[in-house]
């Protein structure tokens, strides 16, 4: 039986040079009062596994709807996005669900944490979505290690910005994903606290080999990544 | 994955947060309205049946021209029902010189089995009061006790033996009244009650004797229903069943009556709960769809989503309508308590079909109105977790509601009773929702278009509902809908009552007389004038016997059914009148008519009577009475109020026909307590009278008519309180958007005063809406109701508009303001950081 291959299936497999991340010609088009709006336009791009990504760009140049279709939150209007070798858009959305749960973990501006939730119940959600048992220890061991120890019954309305980002560090790196996907963590923080969260965030992506894609605003931020990708509205440049 | 637990832990936690207790309270009221409802209704019906048959002196009664066999007691009581039997027939009863014909009660021990057999004393010089006592027993052998008449006619006094047949029987007492005294108007006065074992020693059984056997069969009410059942094709010719319903068609209608509102009255509360738990579910998904987005986020299938809030409803479901159910156990017990001492019956326990019935409600309430949504939280999009402005695409889909009023119509024709009863109120409620919807949504464009430049609260409180069209429309919706009910209840409530008491007013006739010989009338109205007792209307009746129906002779065999028979057998009551009586209503054919031939003589039938002998419109019947022959052919058939307690009868014809054939007249008068010693001057003037005394009939029916009074308005208080909830849920429902919004209108500088009165501008409107929503169904639907249900006529009266919109507006101002007084007074910062 003979078969096509392409460039990338000729390229030896060799784990680093497999790209962990790999987006082609990524355009998002929105219908908006009957007129045809792109909102980003192909985007091509590769992050390979242990990479840590800036996503910068004016607000509203499309940095979280990329974001969005790079994670399969979204799904383009054309285009093809890799996710650890699996192309994602041929998934379907509960089969999507399912790799965001094994693969990846999310930081969000706005924390997202469950107000009904304690702390430590906000980080045992994906360990028991994925149907693991020892969930609470895992989480306990979690907040700990981003020095919410004291804090672990609280819910998230009684902590601060700043610990409710922890919190969410400690949810996104619980299931050790390979990637982290996070729109704008410091957001809504203040200088001080965005540089400590920062920083926790960085060390622990460190220690865990995880692989980042970070939205930001910051300068100093987007320069501690290994590469920064600009956006102008939609369009990538260099 | 361990979704059970994973959902019963967020079951906890959200009901720790507080989340729950709004959806948690309305399915709890629901429930427990319902049970509390079935179970107190489930109990008085049975109180008022066991009540009214103590009229039979049991619970059913099997007559018979012939000895009772044995078998059919020894079944009964083998089935765990306690029987008697007894003998009947008339007799001279006499006393010296003096004798009179009586109506003589031969019983066994155990009569009455249901009610009281009441004796006096007889007056005497120093006790000029009777004194009335509870009969222990039943005569010994040797001894009667007899009416008062007896005593009269006979001049016997305590102790002297009087004549039965070939025996000599001791007057030891005096009968009050026997609680069997009045069934079918048989009861001829005076009366003599013995002992069944001096039977034989009167030597008055005989072949060819008219004597009427009775079995008295009483007990719980599944084994008489299973003997009812047992004996029906076990009777012989001759032999009958006889319950109170058939022996007194105004109590029947009495019970049906009450027990079709008590189910309505239920119903009510059903509809307003459920329009609760709607408001209450919307806010839940509200509330849950960031979570859900975080879910899916966080790599939750749809199906993970959907079996986690299944299990989490499940259980939230059976844990709330259990609640509900004891609730119901505890009130319905208070209530039966308080009923009780109020009108001093034992109500017997309730079956525990209430609880079934209340648990299915709950779960049906709560998944008919929480699936629907749910099937689209699961669909929540993730991409939500990053902009927020992503709703549900169908939040308000109609189908979701839909299934839920689907599920509630199958609840409804279950708890109604009638197919037809529960498509009615149904669809009632459907079509009311669908014009609510409408009309609400062409006013609240109107308020669109008439947006006020002005920035008083009017017009802060208007752009409030524009901004909010659709929660607004729900909420008005949901609010009109269960006030509607309320208003339905409360109408239909005074009408049914209202009518009722005009029924029977106090002075409703209760003694008829029969047997009113032509040169009497005269007298009889002289003598009513000297007692100031009001003339009644005299009636003509002719007897006669039914020979031909069609020019084909009338034979007793073409009668299977024994009712028929019977009434074959007998004479007929003929009357004439030229006016249709205020009680009667034509359905078929027509009164008569001007151009009427005369050789064709016209006829008019009661409706039942036809159908019970197979007549119908123009058939020829022929008569023989007294003076000859005639026939008449069947013009028109009439309904007849029996309730009433007018006189009434099955065939009447035109004036003339009859002239000159025999007749006697009969009446019927309103004999106050304080004058019954002058039926005593009456029979003495006019010693051929028959006189019936329903008195004991008409107190039955008042009594049960204030017991059922009683009642509703319990009923009438928890949908009451079903109506609160509902108000609660509703202002909850845009609880958390005040909320955000008075934060951030506080920051930007509004004074609380200012953010209030736009509010109350906000609810008042709503207000005003849910009102008129609600008067105008309310009206439509009483007046079906009062129509096809309930059978009375129901006009609608302007002032329920007035108070609908009145009472709502007040209503879900003043609960608005008290519910949002909480979110006004904390700090915008501490809201914001929510
Ligand atoms: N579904 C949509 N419909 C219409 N417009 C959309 C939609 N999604 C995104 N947009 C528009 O596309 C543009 C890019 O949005 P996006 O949220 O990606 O910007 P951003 O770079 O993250 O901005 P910010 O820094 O403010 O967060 C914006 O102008 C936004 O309004
Ligand atoms: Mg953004």
């Amino acid at each position: 039986m003979a078969r096509k291959l392409t460039v990338e299936q000729l390229i030896p497999v060799n784990g680093n040079d497999q790209p962990i991340i790999q987006a082609s010609n990524l355009t998002r088009e929105v219908e908006t009062g009957g007129e045809r709006l792109t909102i980003l336009q192909d985007i091509n791009l590769q992050v390979s596994a242990g990479e840590s990504i800036a996503v910068v760009g004016a607000s509203g140049s499309g940095k979280s709807t990329l974001l969005g279709l790079l994670a399969g939150l979204d799904v383009p209007t054309r285009g093809t996005v890799f996710l650890d070798g699996e192309d994602i858009f041929k998934l379907d959305e509960d089969e999507r669900a399912s790799l965001r749960g094994r693969l990846l973990g999310f930081m969000f501006q706005s924390f997202q944490l469950l107000p009904s939730l304690t702390a430590l119940e906000n980080v045992m959600l994906p360990l028991e979505l994925s149907g693991a048992d020892n969930a609470r220890d895992v989480a306990h061991n979690w907040l700990a290690r981003v020095g919410l120890e004291k804090r672990v019954r609280h819910y998230p309305r009684q902590l601060s910005g700043g610990e409710q980002q922890r919190v969410a560090i400690a949810r996104a790196f619980v299931t050790h994903p390979k990637m982290l996907f996070a729109d704008e963590p410091t957001g809504n923080l203040d200088a001080t606290t965005g540089a400590q969260i920062i920083d926790l965030m960085f060390q622990i992506n460190r220690e865990q080999g995880t692989t980042l894609v970070l939205v930001t605003h910051d300068k100093s931020l987007s320069a501690r990544c290994s590469r920064v990708i600009e956006l102008v509205a939609g369009r990538a440049v260099d | 994955m361990n979704m059970i637990r994973l959902s019963l832990r967020m079951l906890l936690r959200d009901w720790r947060a507080g989340e729950l207790y709004i959806l948690t309270l309305a399915l709890v009221i629901a429930v427990s309205s319902v049970a509390t409802v079935s179970f107190f209704s489930d109990r008085v019906q049975k109180a008022l049946v066991l009540e009214s048959n103590q009229l039979l002196g049991g619970d059913l009664l099997i007559t018979s021209d012939n000895p009772v066999p044995p078998s059919y007691a020894e079944h009964a009581n083998q089935i765990g029902l306690r029987t008697t039997h007894l003998a009947k027939f008339p007799s001279m009863v006499s006393f010296g010189d003096n004798s009179l014909l009586t109506s003589i009660k031969a019983v066994a021990p155990g009569y009455p089995l249901r009610g009281e057999l009441k004796l006096t004393n007889p007056p005497t010089e120093e006790n000029v009061a009777q004194s009335v006592r509870i009969a222990q027993g039943i005569p010994k052998p040797g001894t009667v006790w007899v009416g008062e008449k007896v005593i009269d006619a006979l001049k016997v006094t305590l102790g002297d033996k009087v004549e039965v047949g070939a025996a000599e029987l001791t007057v030891v007492s005096i009968v009050e009244s026997e609680p069997d005294h009045s069934v079918g108007f048989v009861s001829m006065n005076p009366r003599l009650l013995m002992n069944e074992k001096d039977l034989a020693a009167t030597r008055l059984i005989q072949p060819g004797s008219r004597i009427s056997y009775q079995l008295l069969v009483a007990g719980e009410e599944p084994q008489v229903k299973e003997f009812r059942y047992w004996i029906k094709d076990r009777l012989s010719p001759g032999e009958r069943v006889v319950s109170i319903q058939e022996a007194r068609p105004e109590i029947r209608s009495a019970l049906d009556r009450a027990g079709k509102f008590l189910n309505l009255a239920a119903l009510a509360s059903v509809v307003v709960a459920a329009a609760a738990i709607a408001l209450a579910i919307r806010r839940f998904i509200q509330r849950h769809l960031d979570g859900c987005a975080v879910m899916r986020c966080l790599g939750a299938t749809e199906s993970d989503l959907l079996r986690l809030y299944s299990y989490y409803f499940i259980v939230l479901g059976l844990v709330a309508s259990l609640s509900g159910c004891v609730l119901a156990v505890l009130t319905q017990e208070f209530l039966s308590y308080w009923l009780e001492e109020l009108i001093g019956v034992t109500l017997p326990l309730p079956s525990s079909l209430p609880a079934i019935q209340g648990m299915l409600t709950g779960m049906v309430l709560l998944l008919g109105f929480a699936l629907p949504p749910l099937l689209n939280l699961r669909q929540v999009p993730a991409l939500r977790v990053i902009r927020r402005d992503l709703e549900l695409v169908n939040m308000h889909s109609l189908a979701g509601y839909g299934f839920g009023v689907g599920i509630l119509s199958i609840l409804f024709i279950w708890k109604a009773g009638s197919f037809k009863l529960g498509i009615m109120i149904m669809l009632g409620f459907l079509l009311a929702v669908i014009f609510f919807g409408l009309f609400g949504w062409l006013l609240i464009r109107l308020f669109l278009l008439t947006r006020s430049p002005g920035s008083g609260p009017w017009s802060y409180g208007l752009a409030n509902i524009r901004r909010r069209a659709i929660p607004s429309l729900v909420q008005a919706t949901a609010l009109g809908l269960g006030l509607m009910a309320l208003l339905t209840l409360t109408l239909t409530r005074n009408d049914l009552l209202q009518d009722w008491q005009a029924r029977l007013p106090e002075n409703a006739p209760n003694r008829f007389l029969v047997n009113v010989q032509p040169d009497q009338q005269e007298k009889l109205m002289v003598f009513f004038d000297g007692y100031a007792i009001p003339r009644p209307k005299v009636f003509p009746m002719v007897r006669g016997r039914l020979l031909k129906i069609n020019d084909r002779a009338v034979s007793l065999e073409d009668y299977p059914d024994p009712r028929a028979k019977q009434l074959i057998n007998r004479e007929f009551n003929l009357s004439w009148t030229d006016t249709l009586q205020a009680d009667n209503e034509i359905v078929a054919g027509h009164w008569w008519r001007e151009e009427a031939v005369s050789s064709e003589h016209e006829l008019s039938m009661e409706e039942g009577f036809a159908e019970t002998l197979g007549l119908k419109l123009g058939d020829r019947l022929s008569f023989y009475t007294g003076g000859g022959s005639f026939s008449a052919t069947i013009t028109s058939l009439r309904t007849v109020d029996w309730d009433t307690f007018h006189v009434n009868f099955f065939a009447v014809v035109r004036p003339g026909l009859l002239d000159n054939y025999p007749a006697s007249y009969i009446t019927s008068f309103y004999l106050p307590p304080d004058k019954i010693h002058i039926m005593q001057e009456l029979t003495r003037i006019f010693p051929n009278f028959l006189v019936i005394d329903v008195a004991s009939v008409i107190e039955r029916v008042q009594s049960m008519i204030g017991q059922v009074t009683h009642a509703i308005e319990f009923v009438f208080l928890f949908t009451l309180l079903a109506g609160f909830a509902v108000m609660y849920a509703a202002i909850a429902s845009t609880q958390d958007e005040r909320i955000y919004e008075a934060a951030i209108f506080r920051t930007l500088g509004a004074k609380k005063q200012q953010l209030a009165r736009a509010w109350a501008v906000e609810f008042a409107v709503l207000g005003a809406l849910a009102g008129s929503f609600a008067a105008a169904g309310a009206s439509v639907l009483g007046y079906l109701i009062g129509k096809y249900a309930l059978h009375i006529t129901y006009s609608p009266s302007p002032w329920i508009g007035v108070i609908g919109i009145l009472v709502s507006v007040i209503g879900v101002t003043a609960f608005g303001l008290i519910g949002t007084r909480v979110t006004l007074s904390q700090p915008p910062l501490q809201v914001l950081r929510k």
